[in-house]
């Protein structure tokens, strides 16, 4: 049984469910009777056993399917009217006028709020520099006349319907005093550039003499870099819908942070936290993009303004213009390596263009700092700061693009030594971390490696460039490491309910964009309980429940799983509490005991169990409530931990035209025990789609003359499409990681990593071209 | 979106009769038209939707097809006489757009369709002569990569998106229209204009002009054509350049040759100097590229679109190979 949404507050919950269709609705992901061989999850009762782990569907699945999961831009109260934003049109000076007269006089318009009319309001706090901090920049909201991008709101308009707030909003015109902005990458850099900070540290390490040690390098490689912007494209739009009562804000979001979201909405709005609640009950993909944001800001504000709850929904333009995304980057990759193929030098510096106070550094030198033993080491970042919208995460920020310049570089090597490119990776592979020197919690890339070469046909390359040819068709082969840093957030807590009835509730502020956390979290408190799945029911998403658990990092899964187990000890010990003396457990210790089919046993002998059901009745108790936290993530402060993807991709090249067709793609995991093979293997394929539109497809055309997006659509900003993707072979080693909890380590960002290197050192062994400009397009290889 | 009266057409003297009204445009499928509405590029007073009028597909006694202004994309890609006697024809629709697009797509629509560059599709931000006339044009010093090489003015380098009306160039289909001024008959490849000083007049019509329909000639062999789609993605993107062809090679000799291209010109940009550099000659490789190259001469590429010179000449080049049958 799945509420994938609640509040414990009563009346903010009861306005909640108005208009709301679906929200409560039982589901239940198990088959009743047959299927049980299929479904591992079906025969789960012991803990441990089975339901962690097993392939199984989103619990959340039939509801979407049906429509009927309400998405934020979905929810309804009564007297609602529609927002539209109206932008700016030049990078930077002010605002002299804003004309909203003849959107004022348009049908069904409602109310228009400016810099002028609107209510004082503190700016944004951006990531980390508070506990709850989540915005991009520290901008004013709709403070002042300052105009600080091109694309910047200037105007909300309500009105009665949506098409009415569009048609309004476009009537808005504004006239500027221009001033002089940055616009431009090398204007930019002409400025000066400024050393990258990361946790208050810059970003600059040497370890030995790398120039000296890649210049006497007996073969090296030294190269330039390039990645190109690139914007959020969730399907679902970024969507907000608001509501005064009095001075509670409710406000239904697509977010990935609805604490974090709470939180920000009451600092900036000054009022109390715990007048603001937020949820996000389903959000079609969040990727980093859907944090705070100015658009909740903006819809409280003019809710409060116009006394009218509001729907906010950006259009897609409204995305690119006020989310961020990818920033640009320059890197300069050189590496040197001896003729046995060690490396004895890695210098990964580089520049990627920054905003103000943006709490994303688009580190792109990070998936150097603990790839490979090379001896010597340097690292450097420059920000080059842009009149632009603020930096935004986007889904392995800076190791994606990263990864493309380490991983084309490492197959240079391999190229110049004549060596295969696995090999000369599992040559270099480090005894510890190459940076910190603390022991590897799992590492077992070799593994995958050679899992992955086997399966996905490896022998079958052909080394030489430009050898295997179909027709027209040129055929390559390529490969590409990607790790991404183990996480686990310290503010993971959740509330579990155990009833007499032999149930489960289990409440934690995690956040579901479409991954299968709903589900992963559910099997996992299952599989701690010896529950059946539909005995358990997830609330989540919801800023009033227990928790800090933010989207980010990969990190929801561990974090969450930390608690629940933490959560689990402490039900266990509680329910030793409550035995009655006759119980066929009494006297034993939490220690002895474990859930076992509905209940607790014996460990060592299950025949001594009584249900949960039977343990509270008798102790006449309807329900037993416990809260936990995971505690802090020391095991990351003991040991390196990673995880580990080895990508495989075959492309098909015309030799006529220059078009690039990825034709197979495997990837091949090392990423702890993996909770959920189906969702798993979705994030997987997800990533590595995502990575072929950052090594094909994907570019945000920004106008370096005026700062403007120029293709801030679907149509002309190219994601890939169906036919564009291959199947997609994943595999995993499933080695637990035994510091991690569950022994799982993150996976929602990992497959993003070394897929671009992959299909990058697939086009130069089908062509004899080594690109290293993103996106790889058909003219770079006429 | 400005709010706009809707009227749907019974007949096509009834669509003329509200279509010469000011302000007025007719409704096809409205794949193109309701978008630029959204953007608020177009702002009609009042639609006519035509989509009821002439949407059969019928065979002329000459042996020609008469295509009703109203078929809808996937229904002319599918129909048996297209795909068997024109299928370069129903290989351009179907590298256009996506099923669910060609669904609603109808061929009045998708000839009339206009431009994608994105300075013309930012109304509120970008100078754009076709959109505001003398205002300047953002697009030639700006991003140009899908933009044009042949025909192109100092007041716009914007391409035409269709495929479908670039085979209908390279088969001499021949427009119908009907108007206030009564009905006539224009070539497809006349119906485009090139952009001059006034790129916002973008066709020959005249106000309140409907297209009825489009006339295909017997041309019994068309059956050896092809249409070739370069683009960055498999699927859903634009032509950086498209070849049309047909070809009836009798003894290693060009008889008869068509060839269209997409992606290069303000218009579906027929390759005359092409397939007179081949008419009668040799059906080599050689003869193909040569002819491919003197139809590109005049290019004049701009900052990011270079390429597309070369992309023609091979893509041209390789479509004529593969209709003579792989020869040398």
């Amino acid at each position: 049984m799945n509420e994938w949404s609640s509040s414990k507050r009563g009346d903010l919950s009861r306005r909640r469910m108005l208009g709301v269709v679906g929200a409560g609705v039982v589901v239940s992901a198990l088959p009743s009777r047959s299927g049980a061989a299929t479904r591992p999850g079906a025969q789960a009762r012991t803990a441990g056993e089975g339901l962690v782990g097993a392939p199984l569907p989103r619990i959340e699945g039939p509801l979407k399917v049906r429509g009927a999961a309400p998405y934020a831009a979905e929810f309804t109260f009564a007297g609602m009217v529609y927002a539209a934003l109206a932008f700016s049109t030049i990078a930077k000076g002010r605002i002299i006028s804003i004309d909203t007269g003849a959107a004022e006089a348009a049908p069904g318009f409602v109310h228009v709020m400016t810099h002028v009319n609107a209510p004082r309001m503190r700016p944004m706090m951006p990531w980390a520099s508070s506990e709850k901090a989540a915005g991009n920049d520290a901008w004013p909201i709709m403070q002042d006349d300052r105009v600080r991008w091109n694309g910047q709101p200037i105007a909300v308009v309500l009105a009665e319907t949506q098409e009415q707030a569009d048609h309004a909003a476009s009537l808005i015109s504004a006239t500027y005093e221009e001033e002089p902005a940055t616009t431009s990458f090398a204007q930019a850099k002409a400025n000066g550039t400024e050393t990258a900070v990361l946790g208050g540290q810059p970003v600059h390490i040497e370890i030995g003499d790398a120039e000296a040690a890649l210049a006497a390098a007996a073969v090296s490689v030294d190269a330039t870099f390039h990645t190109p912007y690139q914007n959020h494209n969730a399907i679902e739009p970024h969507a907000v819908t608001v509501a005064w009562h009095g001075n509670e804000l409710e406000v239904h979001d697509a977010s990935q942070s609805v604490v974090h979201n709470a939180w920000s909405l009451a600092q900036i709005l000054g009022i109390e936290e715990h007048q603001v609640h937020v949820t996000s009950p389903y959000v079609g993909g969040s990727f980093g993009g859907k944090f705070m944001g100015m658009h909740q800001v903006l819809a409280a504000a003019s809710s409060r303004l116009s006394g009218r709850p509001v729907r906010l929904t950006l259009s897609r333009a409204g995305v690119y213009r006020l989310v961020g995304g990818r920033a640009l980057t320059e890197q300069r990759l050189a590496l040197g390596a001896g003729r046995d193929g060690r490396f004895v030098a890695l210098i990964h510096t580089g520049t990627s263009t920054h905003t103000p106070d943006s709490p994303h550094p688009e580190l792109a030198q990070f998936v150097s700092y603990s790839s490979y033993a090379t001896g010597t080491l340097k690292i450097d970042l420059q920000w080059a700061h842009l009149d632009m919208v603020a930096n935004a995460a986007m889904r392995a920020p800076g190791e994606a693009v990263g990864s493309f310049a380490l991983e084309s570089a490492v197959d240079e090597v391999a190229v110049a030594l004549g060596m295969d490119p696995i090999e000369l990776r599992i040559r270099n592979e480090p005894q510890a971390d190459p940076l910190t020197g603390l022991p590897f919690s799992s590492r077992n890339i070799v593994e995958a490696w050679r899992a992955g070469a086997k399966r996905f046909g490896w022998e079958r390359r052909n080394p030489t460039p430009r050898a295997v040819r179909q027709g027209d068709w040129l055929i390559g082969m390529g490969c590409g490491a990607g790790s991404h840093m183990y996480a686990r957030e310290s503010g993971g807590a959740a509330r579990l309910t155990l009833t007499k009835h032999g149930t489960a509730t289990i409440d934690i502020a995690a956040h579901d964009a479409g991954m299968g956390t709903a589900t992963v979290l559910t099997q996992i408190t299952a599989d701690q309980l010896a529950l059946r799945l539909d005995q358990v029911r997830l609330r989540a998403a919801d800023s009033a429940l227990p928790g800090v658990v933010p989207g980010i990092g990969s990190s929801q899964t561990t974090t969450a799983a930390a608690t629940i187990i933490a959560a689990q000890r402490k039900a266990v010990a509680e329910l030793l509490k409550l035995l009655r003396r006759d119980s066929p457990l009494a006297g034993l210790t939490a220690d002895e005991v474990t859930p076992r089919d509905g209940g607790l046993a014996k460990t060592d002998d299950p025949a001594r169990h009584e249900s949960y059901s039977s343990i509270l009745t008798r102790a006449r108790r309807d329900e037993l409530v416990v809260e936990a936290t995971g505690g802090n993530p020391t095991e990351s402060e003991q040991y390196s931990m990673y995880s580990y993807a080895a990508v495989f991709c075959e492309v098909r090249v015309n030799a006529v035209t220059g078009e690039i067709r990825v034709s197979r793609l495997l990837g091949s995991m090392d990423c702890g025990r993996v909770v959920n093979a189906r969702t798993a293997a979705g994030q997987f394929r997800g990533g590595m789609v995502m990575a072929i539109g950052l090594a094909l497809t994907e570019e945000t055309l920004y106008d370096e003359r005026t700062a403007r997006i120029m293709n801030p659509s679907l149509s002309e900003y190219h994601v890939p499409v169906h036919a564009d993707v291959p199947e997609i072979d994943v595999i995993w080693t499933g080695i637990p990681d035994p510091q991690a909890p569950l022994g799982a380590r993150g996976i929602g960002e990992l497959s993003m990593n070394g897929t671009a290197a992959a299909i990058a050192n697939a086009v130069h062994n089908a062509t004899g071209t080594r690109v290293r400009r993103l996106p790889i397009t058909l003219d770079q290889l006429l | 979106m400005k709010p706009f009266v809707y009227k749907k057409a019974g007949t096509v003297a009834e669509a003329v009769r509200a279509g010469a009204a000011p302000g007025a445009k007719y409704l096809g499928g409205g794949t193109n038209l309701v978008d630029l509405m959204r953007e608020t590029i177009e702002q009609p007073a009042t639609l006519v939707d035509v989509t009821g009028l002439s949407s059969d597909i019928r065979r002329l006694r000459d042996g020609g097809l008469l295509i009703g202004a109203a078929v809808r994309n996937t229904e002319l890609a599918t129909h048996r006489e297209v795909r068997t006697r024109y299928p370069v024809l129903t290989r351009a629709v179907v590298a256009g757009a996506s099923g669910q697009i060609r669904n609603m797509a109808t061929v009045g629509g998708n000839m009339l369709q206009r431009t994608r560059c994105a300075y013309f599709y930012d109304a509120k931000g970008s100078r754009c002569n076709k959109r505001n006339p003398g205002q300047g044009c953002d697009a030639i010093e700006g991003f140009n990569r899908m933009h044009a090489i042949l025909g192109a003015s100092s007041a716009c380098v914007a391409t035409h998106p269709s495929d479908m009306s670039v085979a209908l160039a390279a088969l001499d289909a021949v427009v119908h229209l009907d108007g206030p001024g009564g009905p006539r008959e224009v070539p497809l490849t006349e119906l485009h204009r090139l952009p001059g000083e006034t790129p916002e007049v973008e066709t020959v019509l005249r106000q309140g002009e409907l297209v009825t329909a489009v006339e295909l000639p017997p041309l019994s062999w068309a059956k050896r054509s092809t249409y070739r789609k370069v683009r960055d993605r498999a699927s859903y993107a634009f032509a950086l350049v498209s070849v049309a062809a047909a070809i009836d090679v009798r003894g290693g000799k060009v008889k008869e040759v068509r060839i269209a291209l997409g992606g290069v010109a303000h218009k579906p940009w027929r390759a005359r100097e092409a397939e007179a550099a081949l008419s009668g000659g040799p059906a080599t490789v050689k003869a193909f590229r040569a002819a491919a190259e003197a139809e590109l001469a005049d290019a004049r590429p701009l900052r990011d679109n270079g390429f597309k010179v070369e992309l023609a000449a091979r893509t041209i080049t390789a479509v004529l190979g593969e209709l003579a049958g792989g020869v040398r």
